[in-house]
Formats: structure tokens, C-alpha cells, sequence
């Protein structure tokens, strides 16, 4: 385990404030393994290695100027291809967006930058993010590179991957029912979903508005914390992001980290006992709550009645709010553009762009919205919906009342087989099952990995308070000091 | 097709209309809607953009305080109640000159609702029902080019302008207006102006509809005494204050032609044709749009608190009825007098004039006489007349000074319309003064009454009253750059 690609964030965050390695060689490392390894996981769309060696030899200048740099300078980072990136390509792995280039960086890409961080390329993942094995990309899947057969998880499977590969030690995802913490989890990293608000989403080509966060990813809770906290923060730009201070989520993670969680409340979901998911990952589950236990912490059982009514409501809340985000797709202005031939109108040419460029999963969703959004169906579709979000956030509400944080299993099942669930709709989603309720009600969540079943990894979702995300680092980074990370065999 | 259409005053003893009018106005902010890019009319079309206002993938709406105050200072002066909690909506329909397919505006949730506005015709105060003020976004403007109408029909490509997109847009929206009569379409032109007016005394739209920033949609309907409302149609393409009075009377005359024929009213858009003053059939609502509106999740309800809304409401600058009714008072008017004042669109003026140092007798003779005559011969606006304000209380004042009289005062004017210059700038180069020179007058005097004996003779014996006579004779020989009086003066003088 001497390679470069290897370390983790803090790692060779150490080794290039101590002058022991350049961000330069730490760069051109990583970019050497995405090209020894990337064409078998196929985690990048597009790797900007120019991109990265200059914002690396910039890194380089800057310290050697003498200039004091944040804790994650040098470091490289891979970012989801759904967040917008001046001058490098955002398709979202969408046909309809191939090949454009935003005139603009995402607000988290601009602090991204502005901490150092240097930018491998974009990473792949279901077409605008709806998915949960990133099957759905216009561009082909990501392999689990725990077992190349296997899928990733998604939507952010491609982040969740490139890490699982050491092909970079960071990255960043967007989650919207779970697409940075149902991937770290069949990955076995480390993915957390920030309180939303707590990231700003100026610049993320919007999915689900009032539930998509972008969040950090990585192979230690240290590490996702350190991003995390560059990410963080109000943004003018975002009406939704709070305007207040970020919560300490790097210190919660130390203090996390010397496995000590004497006083932590932990409430176990009476509904999410087991009940749909895989005895390996309950029995995985069980075990880490056994080592948490054994860690000081108190187990309580609570009752959220309303969980179950989660994942209807997120498929119609969800889509509803694509329908109407995915509109501005007509080949009017950018991307794509089907039939302009002189001779068809507007209205076809608007048609046929959006039937060619949007896949069968994203036009579902489309519908369905659509559907749910038409007068006369309104209050009993989007309406309700609204309505069962309220008691769940009831239910989050009264369960932290009795518990600091909220623990069950990220998700039902480990990593299964590519084509495995593509052929039903609803057993994809239930990949979601755990994951969408926090979604719903908006407070932070994080996955960590805690064993295995069948040889792949387990992840336990943490969710906490809605602000208080500083919780679910300091019980996250104590489950990793007792359980170690998770580490797949080498790719052949 | 050749129908005859029925006189207006007919239809009108025969059916019963009902009026509505929806205004929209764009807000006069310094920035748009939500977000940086600045609002000024005009500019190379696509260079006030940028990502938020071109919808790009990913960017965010922010919304502009400035606009929501306007807002509420809308409703407050259209005596609405303010939202103390409200939310933007999406309103979703494919059309390019949208950038992002969805409008942002508000639904069921306005920021202002049930008000009223009391609008003054023919001396008696109608009170007009304001449903609802609410605010949203404009959109950019198409352009269809190589067609022969400028419609989408026939055209060979579109252009699109997004430069307007995103522009505060206040949408006003009265009740439905029953019980009007004879009169719907005054009281519709009533109280557009007077909504105008309220507006453009708030600062925060220059209103003007040629330009577009004050948009008028109006909705008609007819139906028998007794009978319940019938089906209404909305006419756009409504242009200014004299196009909303035509629309909403060509269209009560076509509905009854349709209705006496035994037909039925479509509900539909129809387009008003400043030209022939009809109008024509647009798209049909009876399949409605289906807008799919839902609560916009980018933004924040807003929740104006009451200090706010109170210090808003305490700001407000006295509404333009009132001012009127002030200035009435002050300028010492008649009823009668002030209505022709206000018909004339001549309040400002006058009062800017009177501002500039003119009696309120003066501003008005001048504003509603000969400047009156000049706009209506040329089918204008008082106010596009040619005359400011300023150059009229510079002409009174030469008037006073007694450096001109009336008839020569009037000739300075023609020179201010036809855009000469300034009063004493065109007196002076056109050599319009009146001679004052007492040597030069005297000489002409002696002229006169040496040319007229007997009429001086007349005067001497005490018969004043035959001084015109020489007057008009001096006046003449100085072609009319004296000042009567001072002759006059001279004349008697001379003879006493």
C-alpha cells in the first residue's frame, strides 16, 4: 500500500504542507491510475487532466510563495457530472447535454478551487441523477470495482467508484433520496448528505429542488469531513441555503474518531427493522450496533409510523419537481438539438429533441410528474405528498426528542448485479428505502461502512438533526475506529 | 363575409356588460426580478443576461427586495389587504421566449388581494374591485422575421431577446366590473388612467404603454337584463388608454352581433387592431392550459412583517384623486373647470408650470387653450406637444413683463411647438417684441392722430371711448409689436 493514490485526503493533505510530495506528483498519480484503471470502473465522463496539472502547479506556486493554504490544498478531487464547471464539460449523463461547457462554476466548485482542491474530471452517474445504480447514464454504467459485475450504487455511482478504485481520494456528490449515501454504502466509503441548505445547490442542474444537497465523499469520515466543511456554508446565491454558521463537523469528527460515545442517545427505527432487506446486511448491521454499543453509546428504539408513506411521497414529489426543472431542455438555447431541418416547427423540434435526448428512466419521471402536477390531480397526488412530508418531518421531529441521531442500514441490499433491477422500476427504488426519509424531511445523513455480507460492503446511515450534522461525523468516525475501514482487492 | 353591425347605443339599451381588466406593469427596479442584470429599456438585444435570467442549467432565482416593496406599495395604494405569508409559483408551458419553459409567478398565494380603486367619470365616483396585485417575471421577446406579417405564420426564422426576461412584472387584476352600462368602456379607460396615474406617483414604473411597461388585457362579456353573466372573451394587444375605451366597445358591438344572430360567445383571446379598431379571434380557451402550477421550491415564502408593511403604507405619497381634489382647491377651479383640466391630462402640466412661477389663470389659458388645440388638431398628447412646463411660464412671463402681448405670444408659441427653442430665444430671433421704445410709439401716435382729426378732435372733447380707433390704427402701423395699453395711454395723453 505504498502507492500515491492510496492516501487518503489527510494523508496527502500532510505530505504536501511537509514538502514531501508536490500536488503536481500527487496529480499526475492519480490521473496515471484513472488511466490504468478507468476503462474496466468507468467512474469518469471526462478527465481534465490539463485542468488539473495547472490548478495542481498553481497549488505548487502558491505554497511555495510562502502563502498559508487550507487544510485540503493539493488534494484531488472528482466531481459529479452534474454540477456545473466553467469550461469543462456538464452533461448531467444526459444525451441532451453533451458537450456543453457552462460559462459558470457551481458555488461548492468555486470553494472547491478556492481551497486548493484540484479537480481530476467529471464523474459519471444515472441521467440527472435518477437512479440508484447508475445504469441510467446516458454514457454506459460504472463497475463496482469490488466486483466489476456488480453496480456501484447511484445515482453518484461514478464518485462513490473512483474512490472505491483510488482513483481519487475525494469527491463530490449531490443526494436527493440517496445518491451519495446508497453508493458509498455499496462501495464501502464514506458519503455524507449535508442538512439541506447547508450546501449551496447554485450550480447543480436541478433534479429535485427542494431536496437536492450536495455533499462529500471519501474513504475516512475524517476526510469527507474536511471537504464538508469547504462545501458548507450560506450562499447569497441560493435562496434555500441557511444563513448560518456550519457546525463543526471536522473537531465532531476527531473527537469521534478516539471511539469514545459515552452519553450518545442511538434510536433504532422500529420500521426499518429488517423487513425487505438482506439478513447479511441486517447481521452486519446488528454487529456495529453491538460495537457501538460496546462504545458507550445507548440504544433506544423509536417509532417514525410515517416512514413507510416515504417512498410514494419521494415519487411524486421528485418527479414533480423534474417534470418542471427539466423543461428548460428543448434545444432552444443549449445542448441538443433534434429536426432542425427548416422545415418542422418549433413544437416538433422542441418533441423530438426531448424524446431523443432524454432516457426511458428520466422520461418516467417526467410523466408521472407531469401527471401529478395536472389540475385535477394536484391534491391528491403532489398535494398528499406534501402532506406525508410534513408527518415524516413530524416523526424526525419526535424521535430526536428521545435520541441524538437515528441509525439503521443505508440501504436494503449490497451491491447486486448489473440488469439486475432495471426490468422493474420499483425494485430500483426500494434501493432508496432507508435513505429517502431524511430527504424528505431535510436533515443530514452519512453512510459509513460497517462490515460485509457475501465479501461486499454494508454501510449504517447516521441521521441527525437537521443542523446538527457535527452528530452523525462524531458517531460515524467512532464505528470507523472500531470497525476500520473497508479496503476491496486489488483490480485485476 | 359583410356583417352589420348593430349601433353601439342599441346593444347597449339591450344587453347588460360586464368589464375586467388585467394590467400588467413592469416594475421600474434597477435590477431584474431575480437577479443582477439591469432592467433599462432598450440595448443590443441578448446582452443583459446571464445565467440566471437565460435559465442555464443549475443557476438559481434570488428575489429583489426592491420589486416586492413596489409591490406592496401597489397594493396598499390600491387599498389591498398584504400577505403576511406568501409563495412564488411555477407556472409550466413551452414557449421559447421562456428561458426556462416555466414562468416564476404566484398562484393561489398573491402578495396583495381584495382592494379597490375609486375612479372618477363624468363627475361621479365608480369604485372598482382590485382582486388581486401579485408579482412575477417577464419573459424575453420573439421576433419572427421573413414572414409578411411578423407573426409566426409565414416567417422564416425566429429571433429571440432575452433582455426583458426576468423584468419585475406586477400583474393588477380588478374584479368583474357588472352595472356600468352604456359607460363600460369610459370606465375601463377611467380607470386604467387613474391606475396609471396611482403607479407613476408611486416612482416605481415610468408606465408607459407604448413602450410597453404598462400592458393591458381586457375581458368582456354580455348578457340580457336579469339573466346570469355571459361567456367572456380577453382582448390583448391593448395599446394605449384610447385602444382599452375602443376594444372594450367594438367588442360589446361584436358580441351582440353574434348574440342576435342567435350564435354563442366563444371564450377566447381575440387581438385589438388599432387600425380598424376590431377585433380578431386568437387562440381558443376553452381546451385551458393546463399551467401545473406548484409552490417554486428555489425560493423562500415571503413573509412581509407588519413594521414593514406599516412603515410601507406610511410612505405613500398622496394618491393622485386626492391630489386632484387638493389642487382643485387651490387653483380656485370649478368643478366643471378641473374636469376639463383633468380630461385634458393637463394636471401635471399645469402644475409643473405653476411650479415654475406662473399663476394657476396663466398655466391653465395656456395648457387647455391654444397647446390643447395644437394636440388635438395634431391627435397627440397634451404632454408630446412640443411645449414644457418651463416654456410656458417663460412665455407668461414675457406676457407679464409686458415684453409680449397676447397675438405676439402666440406666435413664440408656434415657434416652441415647432421646436425653435425657448420663448425669449425665438421672441428675439423672430423680432416678436413688443416695441417699447416710447420715441418710436410717440412718433407713431402722432401719425395717427394726425391722420385722424376728427376722431381726435372727439377724444378731447371727453369721448375716451373713440381712443380704439387710433389704437388700432398705431398697432397696425407697428404690426402689432406694441402694447395696447401703453398706446392707449399715450393716445390720451397726447389729447388731454
Amino acid at each position: 500500500m505504498s502507492d500515491v493514490f492510496h492516501l487518503t485526503a489527510t494523508e496527502i493533505a500532510a505530505r504536501d504542507a511537509s514538502g514531501d510530495a508536490s500536488a503536481t506528483e500527487i496529480t499526475q498519480a492519480h490521473l496515471d491510475r484513472i488511466a490504468a484503471v478507468d476503462d474496466r470502473v468507468h467512474a469518469f465522463l471526462h478527465v481534465d487532466a490539463e485542468g488539473a496539472l495547472a490548478a495542481a502547479t498553481a497549488v505548487d506556486e502558491r505554497r511555495a510563495a510562502g502563502e498559508e493554504l487550507g487544510p485540503l490544498a493539493g488534494v484531488p478531487i472528482a466531481v459529479k457530472d452534474i454540477v456545473a464547471t466553467k469550461g469543462v464539460p456538464s452533461t448531467a449523463a444526459s444525451k441532451i447535454l453533451e458537450g456543453w461547457r457552462p460559462p459558470y462554476d457551481a458555488t461548492i466548485v468555486t470553494r472547491m478551487r478556492e481551497a486548493g482542491l484540484v479537480m481530476l474530471g467529471k464523474t459519471n452517474l444515472d441521467e440527472f441523477a435518477m437512479g440508484s445504480s447508475t445504469e441510467y447514464s446516458a454514457y454506459g454504467p460504472t463497475f463496482n470495482p469490488w466486483d466489476l459485475s456488480r453496480i456501484p450504487g447511484g445515482s453518484g455511482g461514478g464518485s462513490a467508484a473512483a474512490l472505491a478504485a483510488y482513483e481519487a481520494p475525494l469527491a463530490v456528490g449531490t443526494d436527493t433520496g440517496g445518491s451519495i449515501r446508497q453508493p458509498a454504502a455499496v462501495t464501502g466509503t464514506v458519503g455524507a448528505k449535508p442538512t439541506y441548505g447547508g450546501t449551496s445547490r447554485y450550480g447543480l442542474i436541478a433534479f429535485s429542488s427542494s431536496l437536492d444537497t450536495p455533499g462529500p465523499c471519501a474513504r475516512t469520515v475524517e476526510d469527507a469531513a474536511l471537504l464538508h466543511a469547504v462545501l458548507a456554508g450560506h450562499d447569497p446565491r441560493d435562496s434555500t441555503s441557511i444563513p448560518q454558521p456550519v457546525p463543526d463537523v471536522v473537531g465532531a469528527a476527531r473527537r469521534g474518531a478516539s471511539g469514545d460515545l459515552t452519553g450518545v442517545k442511538l434510536g433504532l427505527v422500529r420500521e426499518f427493522s429488517g423487513e425487505g432487506a438482506e439478513p447479511g446486511v441486517m447481521a452486519a448491521f446488528h454487529d456495529a450496533v453491538d460495537a457501538l454499543t460496546k462504545l458507550g453509546a445507548e440504544v433506544v428504539e423509536v417509532s417514525c409510523p410515517h416512514f413507510e408513506y416515504a417512498l410514494p411521497a419521494y415519487y411524486l414529489i421528485a418527479p414533480s419537481e423534474c417534470s418542471s426543472n427539466l423543461a428548460r431542455f428543448d434545444g432552444v438555447r443549449y445542448g441538443l438539438r433534434v429536426g432542425d431541418d427548416g422545415a418542422k416547427s418549433l413544437e416538433e423540434v422542441m418533441s423530438l429533441t426531448r424524446e431523443s435526448g432524454f432516457g426511458p428512466e428520466v422520461k418516467r419521471r417526467i410523466m408521472i410528474g407531469t401527471y401529478a402536477l395536472s389540475s385535477g390531480y394536484y391534491d391528491a397526488y403532489y398535494g398528499q405528498a406534501q402532506k406525508v412530508r410534513t408527518l415524516i418531518t413530524r416523526d424526525f421531529t419526535s424521535a430526536f426528542e428521545q435520541v441524538d441521531v437515528l441509525i439503521s442500514p443505508t440501504t436494503p441490499f449490497v451491491a447486486f448485479p448489473l440488469g439486475a433491477r432495471t426490468a422493474d422500476p420499483y425494485q430500483m427504488y426500494l434501493a432508496d428505502l432507508y435513505t429517502i426519509p431524511v430527504n424528505l424531511y431535510g436533515g443530514p445523513g452519512i453512510s459509513v461502512p460497517c462490515g460485509l455480507s457475501e465479501g461486499l460492503p454494508v454501510g449504517l446511515q447516521i441521521a441527525a438533526p437537521t443542523l446538527a450534522d457535527d452528530r452523525m461525523y462524531r458517531v460515524a468516525a467512532a464505528l470507523e475506529s472500531a470497525i476500520g475501514t473497508l479496503t476491496p482487492g486489488e483490480l485485476s | 363575409m359583410t356583417v352589420t353591425l348593430p349601433p353601439y347605443e342599441d346593444v347597449v339599451a339591450r344587453y347588460e356588460p360586464v368589464i375586467g381588466l388585467e394590467t400588467h406593469v413592469e416594475l421600474g427596479t434597477n435590477t431584474k426580478m431575480f437577479c443582477g442584470c439591469p432592467t433599462d429599456f432598450g440595448g443590443q438585444p441578448n446582452t443583459r443576461i446571464c445565467p440566471v435570467c437565460l435559465g442555464l442549467p443549475g443557476s438559481l432565482p434570488v428575489a429583489n427586495k426592491a420589486a416586492i416593496e413596489a409591490t406592496i406599495r401597489i397594493g396598499l395604494a390600491l387599498n389591498c389587504t398584504i400577505a403576511t405569508w406568501c409563495r412564488f409559483a411555477r407556472k409550466n408551458y413551452f414557449y421559447p421566449d421562456m428561458p426556462k419553459n416555466y414562468q416564476i409567478s404566484q398562484y393561489d398565494e398573491p402578495l396583495c388581494t381584495d382592494g379597490w380603486l375609486d375612479v372618477e367619470v363624468d363627475g361621479e365616483l365608480v369604485r372598482i374591485g382590485i382582486e388581486r396585485v401579485h408579482l412575477e417575471e417577464d419573459t424575453g421577446k420573439t421576433l419572427h422575421v421573413g414572414g409578411a406579417t411578423g407573426r409566426i405564420h409565414g416567417a422564416t426564422e425566429s429571433l429571440v431577446d432575452y433582455n426583458r426576461a426576468g423584468i419585475p412584472l406586477v400583474e393588477i387584476v380588478t374584479k368583474p366590473i357588472p352595472g356600468t352600462g352604456a359607460l363600460a368602456p369610459v370606465v375601463a379607460r377611467a380607470y386604467v388612467t387613474e391606475l396609471r396615474d396611482v403607479i407613476r406617483s408611486l416612482d416605481v414604473s415610468d408606465v408607459r404603454m407604448e413602450q410597453g411597461s404598462l400592458r393591458c388585457d381586457v375581458n368582456t362579456s354580455l348578457n340580457l337584463p336579469g339573466h346570469e353573466w355571459g361567456t367572456r372573451t380577453e382582448t390583448k394587444n391593448v395599446n394605449s388608454l384610447r385602444s382599452v375605451e375602443r376594444a372594450v366597445r367594438s367588442e360589446i358591438i361584436r358580441q351582440a352581433s353574434v348574440l342576435d344572430a342567435g350564435g354563442r360567445i366563444v371564450q377566447e383571446t381575440r387581438h385589438f387592431h388599432e387600425d380598424t379598431g376590431d377585433t380578431t379571434s386568437g387562440r381558443s380557451k376553452e381546451t385551458a392550459t393546463d399551467y401545473r402550477y406548484f409552490p417554486e421550491p428555489d425560493l423562500v415564502p415571503l413573509a412581509p412583517d407588519a413594521e414593514w408593511v406599516s412603515t410601507l403604507k406610511a410612505g405613500l405619497p398622496e394618491l393622485p384623486r386626492l391630489h386632484r381634489k387638493r389642487l382643485q382647491a387651490e387653483w380656485g377651479l370649478s368643478d366643471l373647470d378641473m374636469q376639463s383640466v383633468v380630461n385634458a391630462g393637463a394636471v401635471e402640466l399645469i402644475e409643473q408650470t405653476i411650479a415654475a412661477g406662473t399663476t394657476p389663470e396663466g398655466a391653465r389659458k395656456w395648457w387647455l387653450g391654444e397647446l390643447a388645440r395644437r394636440a388635438n388638431e395634431a391627435g397627440i398628447e397634451l404632454a408630446a406637444v412640443g411645449a414644457t412646463p418651463a416654456h410656458v411660464a417663460e412665455l407668461q412671463r414675457l406676457v407679464d413683463e409686458g415684453k409680449l402681448n397676447d397675438k405676439l405670444a402666440r406666435a413664440v408659441l408656434e415657434g416652441v411647438v415647432a421646436g425653435e427653442g425657448a420663448p425669449t430665444e425665438i421672441m428675439t430671433a423672430r423680432g416678436l417684441g413688443v416695441v417699447s421704445d416710447t420715441g418710436a410709439l410717440t412718433a407713431a401716435v402722432d401719425e395717427a392722430i394726425a391722420a385722424n382729426p376728427d376722431v381726435a378732435e372727439k377724444i378731447r372733447e371727453g369721448k375716451v371711448a373713440a381712443a380704439g380707433v387710433l389704437v388700432g390704427a398705431v398697432m397696425k402701423a407697428t404690426r402689432g409689436q406694441a402694447d395696447a395699453k401703453t398706446v392707449r395711454e399715450l393716445i390720451i395723453a397726447r389729447l388731454s
